[in-house]
């Protein structure tokens, strides 16, 4: 099924007799696939406002993204949170949408400086699991005025409605930009220096460690670049190299889309923690290859796809520790004994689960899409 | 302003309320005498008044979570106060409500530079946050005026702003996790020193729900090196227009200032006789400020101020020191005090999207004269974010009702053009009857379910946020 418009897809939920499976794109679902008809959100698409000078786009759910990246490219602007293309990592064609972008509430490297997607969005429009059309926030950066249901729906994966429209802030695309990097660090020597450059004045956008390096980008106007890139090789200490902008560029792409792990097998985590915490995370898991992004608090590892890809030791561990860890790719035996959503606490569960209850009362909107 | 009628069965049980409260508080920290709880009657929505039957000051987790089941159990609502700054009336009592203060709340608890956050008791003010991390070269990014006075939970109910949130963004975007006691008790953790949410984005919802979800008790606040320096540059032009569209070029260049304060004339006025901070007697002002090293500072304005030029500015002044960025600010900051000696006031609250400045600008002067009262104009724009200030007199019968008449119609006017009803004040009772005028039904009931779902028995400031007629079911119970 395919809605051309808000109201279609309003009837098609309405109608509905049994689970659905939204699909913008189809690039980030994770878990099992649920089986319900397969509902389209592509023809939900068009940038209905883009303007410039007030840093502010509004397109449809089933809008491309690489349509929303390149009317902002024409503006000098871009999506702040850095959206990563996982299709190589999930083993997927298709093409993302933004609904999609923000049902995953997708967000890349410079999350540790820009913001996750939902921080840059600011209106959503949504179809509920009755059919009802609703709308929270709008398109003006600053609101409160009522609750903030932009924020809810915004990672929800499409448990709480399909998203038909979404209104983003966002920010001027950089002059330059440019890398430093340094080889041959332990875990916690690369945090470490990870948490002094993003401490320090010189506004880092990126700070990502794998195989043994620790990256740290900078991004602004070229003198500041240039300005701020020998300030922080010399708060940081020798050793460490520069990038230039088109080097900087590719090694960045690389760590957004985890080209490291692609065409490699095996399940993949991606875990959130404190990032003082990166080291002993790693410690405790076995045969992982690892890219470590935010500083240290995005973990992403890739371990053998046996038994319960080890879950039960890394989510003790968080547990103890704060955190949670997703597993976004695995076989179907490891799902099937294994929760790709990290299981949380009683008290929130039961909040989340009244809360999609009310949302969806008949429990149809990608039903097997979270917790 | 409609209040909820007072349930008379509740007042009734006043003696039996406080016995139970006395029972898990200690002595100085439940108020029930008649003249003591008149402290607690309004906020900074000094309009309206009305005393509370009870407050407390608790001073754990613990004691909250044990005041809250008491209130619970007995069926009395609980309105949360923060240091009681809302310009909405978010902390106005209703005369059967027990106020929960968390003004005894004030600790630093956790303070992580390695990992870039604090954690706070709640009751702790925005600016003493800084405060606690500046000699180490940090800052608490959201910073609103009140900042000296206003408390971390009522910044987090209100989802506060700031001048600084067009580069940092607002409370939402600086919050990392809390601790929430629901009504009946329960505490639970939400989010923390890790980014993003396990599951929903329970903290996104939390953030501006106006003290009716639960009472946050702690927080965890992101916290953020201190740029090495800023500097302010003031342009002055001779038209709205104009001075809207070097905002939009300056943006479209590319720049990110921290701040774009805009004044219009009467505003300039007011504020020139009042601080004298030299401003030029134009139409419209604006102040831009960048943030960086001194170099990048100077690239930055260069910019800057090769686009202003291009719009012929009728006053171009940068600020060669210290003392002189100071002088730029001045009159900014001084504006509401200046308004506030020639006249009583009502600062609105509402955005608009940046384009539309102008249009807005010229129905509000065609208002002003409608209702003959004056009105000043400050505007963020950089963010769209409007306090037209509207002068009244608070002696002078119905101009107070003038006033919020007029005020409803700028607000109105602001959804019109597609903005809301308020950028950073929060509804409150202030705007709680225009919310129709921004959600359809049931786009409001959406929001609604939030609250079913978190306080299913709407015990926690119920008179807040949604029309009185909307949520009368589910207050009856």
């Amino acid at each position: 099924m395919k809605p051309a418009n808000e109201i279609e897809l309003s009837e098609v939920i309405r109608g509905a007799n049994g689970p659905l499976r939204i699909v913008g794109g189809g690039t980030r679902a994770i878990g099992p696939l649920n089986a319900g008809e397969v509902l389209e959100t592509g023809a939900l698409s068009g940038i209905s406002l883009y303007e410039p000078g007030a840093l502010t786009i509004v397109a449809g759910a089933g809008t491309p993204l690489s349509e929303v990246e390149a009317e902002l490219a024409k503006g000098g602007q871009r999506l702040p949170f850095e959206v990563p293309d996982l299709r190589g990592l999930l083993g997927r064609d298709g093409a993302s949408t933004i609904g999609g972008v923000v049902s995953a509430n997708a967000a890349g490297p410079r999350r540790i400086q820009a913001g996750a997607c939902r921080d840059s969005l600011i209106g959503v429009r949504f179809v509920d699991g009755v059919g009802t059309i609703m709308k929270n926030g709008g398109r003006v950066m600053k609101n409160v005025t009522g609750y903030d249901l932009v924020k809810l729906l915004a990672g929800a994966r499409g448990t709480l409605g399909v998203l038909t429209e979404v209104a983003f802030k966002v920010l001027p695309r950089p002059e330059v930009e440019a890398t430093l990097t340094l080889d041959g660090l332990d875990p916690t020597a690369a945090v470490t220096a990870m948490a002094q450059a993003l401490g320090s004045p010189f506004e880092v956008t990126g700070a990502a460690y794998l195989d043994g390096q620790v990256c740290l980008r900078i991004e602004g106007m070229a003198g500041s670049v240039a300005y701020r890139s020998a300030a922080l090789v010399k708060l940081l200490g020798a050793g460490w190299d520069v990038a230039d902008a088109a080097h900087s560029a590719k090694l960045w792409s690389e760590i957004r889309d985890m080209t490291p792990f692609v065409g490699k097998p095996g399940a993949v985590w991606r875990i959130s923690v404190k990032p003082s915490d990166m080291p002993q995370v790693l410690a405790t898991l076995n045969e992982a290859q690892t890219l470590c992004d935010w500083g240290g608090g995005l973990i992403w590892a890739r371990v053998p796809d046996v038994n319960d890809a080890q879950a039960v030791t890394l989510r003790a561990c968080l547990a103890a520790l704060g955190g949670h860890a997703t597993l976004v790719r695995a076989s179907d035996s490891v799902y099937a004994t294994t929760p790709a959503f990290h299981p949380e606490p009683a008290g929130l569960a039961a909040l989340s689960a009244s809360l999609r209850a009310k949302f969806d009362p008949r429990g149809i909107l990608n039903p097997v899409g979270m917790g | 302003m409609e209040m909820p009628r007072i349930d008379a069965t509740i007042v009734a049980r006043k003696p039996a309320i406080v016995a139970a409260l006395q029972e898990v508080l200690p002595p100085d920290a439940v108020i029930y005498d008649d003249i003591e709880v008149r402290a607690y009657e309004c906020d900074a929505l000094t309009a309206y008044r009305c005393p509370p039957l009870a407050a407390v000051l608790p001073r754990t987790t613990a004691e909250v979570s044990a005041v809250l089941r008491i209130c619970h159990k007995m069926g009395v609502p609980v309105v949360p106060r923060g240091a009681g700054t809302s310009l909405a009336g978010g902390a106005l009592p209703t005369g059967d409500c027990v106020i929960l203060g968390v003004a005894k709340m004030n600790e630093v608890l956790e303070t992580d530079y390695a990992n870039r956050f604090i954690r706070v008791q709640s009751g702790r003010t925005n600016l003493s946050v800084t405060g606690a991390v500046e000699s180490d070269g940090f800052f608490y990014a959201p910073d609103p005026s009140s900042q000296l006075a206003c408390a971390i939970a009522g910044n987090i109910a209100m989802n506060s702003g700031g001048a600084h949130c067009l580069k940092y963004g607002v409370t939402t975007n600086n919050l990392l996790g809390v601790t929430l006691v629901q009504m009946d008790g329960t505490v639970l953790e939400i989010g923390g020193a890790h980014l993003d949410p396990a599951g929903l984005d329970l903290l996104g919802v939390i953030c501006g729900s106006e003290g009716q979800l639960g009472v946050v008790t702690e927080a965890t606040l992101r916290i953020l090196p201190k740029p090495e320096g800023a500097r302010p540059v003031l342009m002055g032009f001779d038209s709205n227009e104009v001075a809207g569209e070097c905002v939009s070029d300056i943006i479209k260049a590319g720049i990110l200032p921290v701040a774009i304060e805009f004044m219009d004339r009467p505003c300039i006025e007011a504020t020139e006789a009042f601080a004298k901070a030299g401003y030029p007697m134009c139409e419209a002002l604006l102040i831009v400020e960048v943030e960086g090293s001194k170099a990048e500072i100077d690239e930055q304005l260069a910019l800057i101020i090769e686009i202003a030029k291009r719009h012929n500015p009728v006053e171009l002044r940068e600020a060669a020191d210290e003392d002189q960025a100071k002088r730029i600010w001045l009159g900014r900051k001084s504006a509401f005090g200046a308004m506030g000696q020639i006249n009583d006031y009502m600062c609105l609250d509402g955005t608009i999207p940046v384009s539309s400045l102008p249009y807005v600008l010229r129905r509000i002067g065609e208002m002003s004269k409608e209702y003959g009262l004056d009105v000043a104009n400050v505007f963020h724009a950089g963010d769209g974010n409007m306090h037209p200030l509207i002068l009244f007199d608070a002696n002078k019968p119905g101009d107070l009702e003038l006033c919020e008449a007029f005020g409803a119609d700028v607000l109105k006017l602001c959804v019109e053009v597609g903005g809301c009803l308020t950028g950073e004040h929060g509804v409150g009772i202030e705007k709680r009857d225009l919310m129709k005028v921004q959600f359809a039904p049931e786009d409001m009931e959406a929001q609604l379910w939030v609250k079913d779902v978190f306080d299913p028995k709407w015990l926690l400031n119920p008179a807040k946020v949604f029309p009185l007629d909307v949520t009368a079911s589910r207050r009856a119970g």
